[in-house]
Formats: C-alpha cells, sequence, structure tokens
C-alpha cells in the first residue's frame, strides 16, 4: 500500500484561515495522508485539532498522531513563531522518538 | 447594648464577605490516560477534607475518567503540615531549593479525562473489555478529551502531571503547555510515579525547564508537602 505525503508551505497554510486550515488537515489526515506543515501549527490550533479529531473518531478512524516542534518564542519574548508539524492517521503514523530538535516517526502501511 | 455590638458584628462579617472574600482557584488536573491525575485528586481529598472521600477510580484500564469530575471547598493549608523529604536518596527537593512556601489556598479540584489524540478501541480489548464495551468506552473516551480541553476556558491554574517513567516530550505535553502559556494561566508540572524503580524525573525537567517541576508519587503521597507548597505559592 503507497502512503501519499502532502508537504504544505507556510505560504499556502497562512493564506487559510484558523478553522479552515485544521479542515484542510484533517481532511487529508483522513484520506491516508501524512501531511507536513512548514510553518506549523500553534498550540491553540493543535488543541483545536484534538478536539475536531475526537469529534470524528470511529472504528475505522482512531484518530491522529501529530508530532512537532514547539513554537520559538521571537523578539521581547512576544511573537511566537510556530515551527513544522507533522501529522498523520494513526492507523499508519507512529512516533518512535522525540527529542527537542529530532522527531523519529515510523510510517507503516497496513 | 448588645444589639449595637451584634450589629457590628453583622456589618463587618458582611464587609468581610463582601470586600476580602478568600478567592477560591479552580484547578485543573490534566495530563495523558494513566498518568495518576485521579490518584492526585484522590490524595488531595484525602489530605485536606476527608480521607474516605473518593473523586473517582483509578484502574490500569486507560481512560477510567471519562467526564470531569469538580470537587469544591478544598482548603489547602501547608501551614499547618510539617515539610518533610520522604525519600532523601533521591533528594526531590533539591529540585524546587529555595521555592518553599507557606500560605493557604482555597480550591476547587477539577478531575479531567486524559488528553489524547487517538483512541482506538482495540486497545481496551486488550484489558479484557469486549468488544462492544470497549467501543461504548471509546465513544465515552473522545467525549471525555472534548470535555477535559472545554475546562480549559474555567480554569484558573492546572497540574500538569507526567508519569516519570515515560517520555515527556509528547505531543499531548507540549500542546497543553503551549496553551497555558499563550493563556498565561499557571501551571505547575507533577512528575509521578517517582516511587518506581525506573523513574526518571529529571528527563521532565530537562524538557520543560521553564515550568516548576516536583516529582511525586500520587500514590504512596510521596513528597506531597512540596506540590501543596508550589500550589499555595503559584495558585493563590
Amino acid at each position: 500500500m503507497e502512503i501519499k505525503m502532502d508537504m504544505i508551505s507556510e505560504d499556502k497554510i497562512n493564506s487559510m484561515g484558523s478553522m479552515e486550515k485544521l479542515r484542510f488537515v484533517l481532511d487529508g489526515v483522513k484520506s491516508g495522508n501524512i501531511v507536513v506543515l512548514e510553518g506549523g501549527l500553534t498550540p491553540e490550533e493543535q488543541m483545536k485539532l484534538i478536539e475536531l479529531t475526537m469529534m470524528e473518531v470511529n472504528e475505522d478512524f482512531p484518530g491522529i498522531e501529530m508530532s512537532g516542534y514547539p513554537a520559538k518564542r521571537g523578539f521581547l519574548n512576544l511573537r511566537r513563531k510556530t515551527r513544522l508539524t507533522v501529522i498523520g492517521p494513526a492507523k499508519v503514523m507512529r512516533t518512535i522518538k522525540k527529542e527537542k530538535d529530532l522527531i523519529s516517526a515510523m510510517i507503516s502501511a497496513i | 447594648m448588645k444589639s449595637n455590638k451584634s450589629r457590628r458584628g453583622i456589618l463587618s462579617r458582611l464587609i468581610k464577605a463582601l470586600f476580602f472574600r478568600e478567592k477560591t482557584a479552580k484547578i485543573g488536573i490534566y495530563g495523558p490516560p494513566n498518568a495518576g491525575k485521579t490518584t492526585l485528586a484522590n490524595r488531595i481529598i484525602h489530605t485536606f477534607v476527608d480521607e474516605n472521600e473518593d473523586i473517582g477510580v483509578s484502574t490500569e484500564v486507560p481512560h477510567e475518567t471519562r467526564r470531569a469530575v469538580r470537587r469544591g471547598g478544598i482548603i489547602i493549608d501547608v501551614k499547618s503540615k510539617s515539610v518533610q523529604n520522604p525519600n532523601p536518596n533521591s533528594n526531590p527537593e533539591s529540585m524546587t531549593a529555595g521555592r518553599k512556601a507557606k500560605g493557604r489556598l482555597k480550591l476547587d479540584v477539577v478531575d479531567t479525562p486524559g488528553l489524547a489524540t487517538k483512541i482506538d478501541f482495540h486497545e481496551f480489548m486488550a484489558y479484557g473489555l469486549e468488544e462492544e464495551e470497549a467501543k461504548r468506552r471509546a465513544k465515552e473516551a473522545t467525549e471525555g478529551v472534548i470535555e477535559a480541553i472545554k475546562w480549559l476556558d474555567d480554569i484558573d491554574g492546572i497540574v500538569l502531571l507526567m508519569d516519570s517513567t515515560k517520555d515527556p516530550y509528547t505531543q499531548t505535553n507540549i500542546v497543553i503547555v503551549g496553551n497555558m502559556e499563550a493563556r498565561g494561566t499557571p501551571i505547575i508540572i507533577a512528575a509521578n510515579k517517582m516511587d518506581l524503580a525506573d523513574a526518571a524525573p529529571q528527563r521532565i525537567i530537562n524538557a520543560f525547564p521553564q515550568h516548576p517541576v516536583i516529582p511525586i508519587s500520587a500514590l504512596k503521597g510521596e513528597n506531597m508537602e512540596a506540590l501543596y507548597e508550589e500550589m499555595a505559592r503559584r495558585f493563590r
């Protein structure tokens, strides 16, 4: 089985509204794709994505696996810069190692 | 004369009640499934309210708590409790050195369902549940996660519980910490299960150096005084 990976640029993500972005990610993941977001999601968006995912969990879709780096503090600690986030279906993706600057994920076809 | 005194007493009580009321902090106990959230909530209630009262049941099956439960009217008075290091060999208090605080904190504790990004009913079947029961539990668990997230809007501070025997750098931990930082909500990380041989609270301290990390064993009641002190200091 082939697994598709969508790598989404920061520009594309920034052109979307918050809900549009989450819908786009979740629809991609529910179709079986791994979605990599260059600019990442904010912690608030990630929490919303968890909430949205839980509303759609069923026997065929047990949820998502998500990995990303924490947001970086910007000028005067005011602006937070989000970084890469990887989201995939829990059935095929499993984070096997996660450190401050390293994410290792296993992707296995069913 | 007597009635004047009594009136003054009522008036002063009324003024106190209106203007000098002790604020009640609503504290959420958050964390991944099986971190020991209900055990901690029970421990707090046993210590400060009633040793026979339980807020919920703890088992080894994940997502045992599937509804948020609030217990109000808890008064944590750290002055009345002696401060001891229950495990001198590991010296966990050295990690919070210089942060001792005394005080009184009136709080409501909210024991929340474990946060997760996936809930697979097959996982419950591995614990011996029948398929139908496992599916029902999975459905309730998803609702529980949503409820826990909704509660974040109503709380004044959180105790984020992590299992010291596990890797703390999970996405749910990062998401909770990130959300609390964005909201400016005070957070204390409790590194639970410090009594276990493979516990490594230092990993949690290294992963979240910007927040106070208190190693505890909610089950055995170890180093709880350090946690209560930090709660009294941070959530007042």
